[in-house]
């Protein structure tokens, strides 16, 4: 096309640039620009409305200071660990389990997988009433004659971290199954044979052969479980609402709080970016190795 | 494929392997099998235990939840709580149960849904055959901008939504929705429009078909499973959505999981555990619903969604 005026590159290819705008506005505005929006006031004084009073890091050092904020970072750090060993762990074992070519395997991995589709507000307040003391899992055990025994993670501070990660593994194990069990089905029945061959055991061959072999979706699992886990929230609000007292409070919870109950939105600001450091932690490094080293390789 | 001899485990984890030598007869009840079975029953009754105890306690009525526990089938079975949960139980002032929280989330997730995939499809379509300049450097600040936490962006929007007059609205909701919906729908469907043989789209190009010539003519029809995929995805994610809900929406138009919530974790009043579990199932019979019916396309939605994280 040798026209005389060179075409403006703007309306080259326009139809899709419009149609793009929505994602284009959708990067720009929300995710780059409310990001560094929030990142700028958490530096600021900000009460009920943002205001641009710099206070250095003052918000920060407050909330470092913060006994709340404290329980939350390590509720999670609790929470976090034990979701990504036992959801990783519980996920593989289930899925070599329905590996074995058994019978009624749909059957069993709709019943696993069926709270998955469950909100986390119906999954708090199912399992609030399981474990309710009064009478949940301790009367029952109680009516059959173990008068003493307790068991009311709910009621007891120091282990309540624990009732709320017994809600999320039933909620999120199944869909770490489905992706191990894709995984483990991706590999070749070639590589079995092979194994059965040599006379190595079945479990040797899932440890030392499968496992390795199933690096991608094993990380792919850690980081969808990782970017989950720092958005816990609504399970805990349904199902102790931050209690007893704040023993069971999360990072956002309380962003959420100081934003929306206590009007103070600084403090709100600083506790939000430094979720976003924590998940920057997480997830830059396996960007890092997952697309960098597609590039280079 | 039920052959013995390509079985790739004839031994589960705690049993030695027999020397393997020509097809084995297949016990019926092996140890292996008994140790799987076992197992898998096993956990499967603990996944469903929750199910049960919810239906089992609504179907109660309070005195006999009192003296009782809560594995006890119920022996006088009562849809009262049902109904009150339905429509009578109180969330603050208003007592006109979740009723109000189930339509609320229909006019949330409808034009959400339908919003959200127009949008991204042909956003996805756009990324996959009509590429042009900056288009990737947008595609990964979307993709990236998944993984940050919803707590930072939150308030800004809230900003954004208040200027424009739509703060606590349905469709400022349906907007929220949108946006957060976009990176994993995008990616979706881009990639499923990049698998589309590229020659199908040079043949419509030289046929003189344009931008939605071809995306509605060729592209569309074609990509209707992936939209099953993402209208499942969309579905229950949205309906599940308490986060947005709680903060875009004002108690006369809450979705249903707030009012949920407001109603089973309200301070007032005598606790009805069997209503506040009727409540509960009410809540999370539409995602079950879905999920039992649509079976294996859920499952391939949830791998596809996870995909992205």
């Amino acid at each position: 096309m040798s026209a005389s005026v060179r075409p403006v590159q703007l309306f080259r290819n326009l139809n899709a640039k419009i149609a793009a705008i929505p994602m284009i506005l959708t990067a720009l505005v929300i995710f780059v620009g409310c990001s560094f929006w929030t990142i700028f006031y958490s530096f600021t004084n900000s009460k009920l409305l943002p205001k641009l009073k710099f206070v250095g890091i003052d918000q920060y050092e407050r909330l470092w200071a913060s006994n709340r904020w404290l329980i939350s970072i390590e509720n999670l750090a609790i929470y976090g660990f034990c979701t990504l060993v036992f959801s990783l762990l519980i996920g593989f074992l289930l899925a070599a389990l329905l590996d074995q070519k058994i019978r009624f395997e749909n059957t069993f991995r709709s019943i696993l997988l069926y709270p998955f589709a469950l909100s986390f507000i119906v999954t708090g307040l199912v399992w609030q009433w399981v474990l309710n003391p009064q009478f949940g899992i301790q009367k029952i055990v109680r009516d059959l004659g173990f008068e003493s025994f307790t068991f009311d993670p709910l009621y007891n501070p120091d282990i309540v971290i624990y009732g709320v990660l017994i809600a999320g593994l039933w909620q999120g194990t199944g869909l770490i199954m489905c992706l191990m069990l894709a995984g483990i089905r991706g590999i070749d029945q070639e590589i079995w044979k092979a194994a059965r061959i040599d006379g190595i055991k079945t479990w040797k061959t899932y440890v030392f052969i499968v496992i390795p072999m199933m690096r991608p979706i094993f990380i792919t699992s850690l980081v969808i479980i990782a970017s989950q886990i720092v958005r816990v929230y609504d399970l805990v609000v349904a199902q102790t609402g931050g209690g007893p007292g704040i023993a069971s409070e999360v990072p956002a919870k309380y962003v959420y709080d100081f934003l929306f109950l206590n009007q103070n939105l600084g403090q709100g600001f600083a506790a939000s970016t430094m979720m976003l450091v924590t998940v920057a932690i997480v997830i830059v490094p396996w960007a890092y190795l997952e697309f960098g080293r597609r590039k280079h390789g | 494929m039920a052959d013995g001899t390509l079985s790739p485990a004839p031994g589960a984890a705690a049993e030695p392997l027999r020397e393997p030598r020509g097809p084995k007869p297949r016990k019926r009840f092996s140890r292996r099998n008994i140790f799987i079975y076992g197992t898998l029953i096993f956990v499967s009754a603990y996944y469903l235990l929750p199910l049960y105890v919810m239906v089992a306690t609504s179907l109660k009525g309070m005195p006999e939840i009192r003296i009782g526990n809560i594995f006890a089938p119920p022996l006088e079975i009562t849809f009262q709580p049902w109904v009150k949960a339905w429509s009578e139980a109180c969330t603050g002032l208003n007592c006109d149960g979740l009723s109000r929280g189930f339509w609320n989330s229909v006019r949330i997730t409808v034009p959400s849904v339908l919003i959200s995939i127009v949008v991204a499809s042909i956003n996805g379509y756009a990324l996959a055959n009509w590429r042009f300049k900056g288009a990737d450097i947008f595609f990964t600040i979307l993709i990236v901008g998944a993984f940050i936490p919803y707590q930072v962006m939150i308030y800004p929007i809230v900003i954004v939504l208040r200027e424009i007059g739509l703060y606590g609205s349905v469709w400022g909701l349906v907007i929220v929705h949108t946006i957060f919906g976009m990176p994993i729908l995008t990616l979706l469907f881009r990639n499923y429009f990049t698998s589309i043989p590229e020659e199908l789209f040079r043949a419509a190009r030289v046929d003189g078909a344009g931008f939605w010539g071809i995306y509605f003519k060729i592209m569309l029809p074609m990509a209707l499973p992936i939209f099953v995929v993402a209208i499942i995805l969309q579905v229950t994610g949205i309906w599940n959505d308490f986060l947005f809900g709680v903060i875009y929406t004002k108690p006369d138009t809450y979705p249903m999981t707030v009012q949920l919530n407001n109603i089973v974790n309200s301070v007032q009043g005598v606790k009805e555990y069997n209503v506040n579990m009727a409540a509960t199932i009410l809540t999370g019979l539409v995602p079950l619903v879905i999920y039992f019916v649509s079976g294996k396309l859920f499952v391939r939605g949830i791998a596809e969604g996870a995909v992205k994280g």
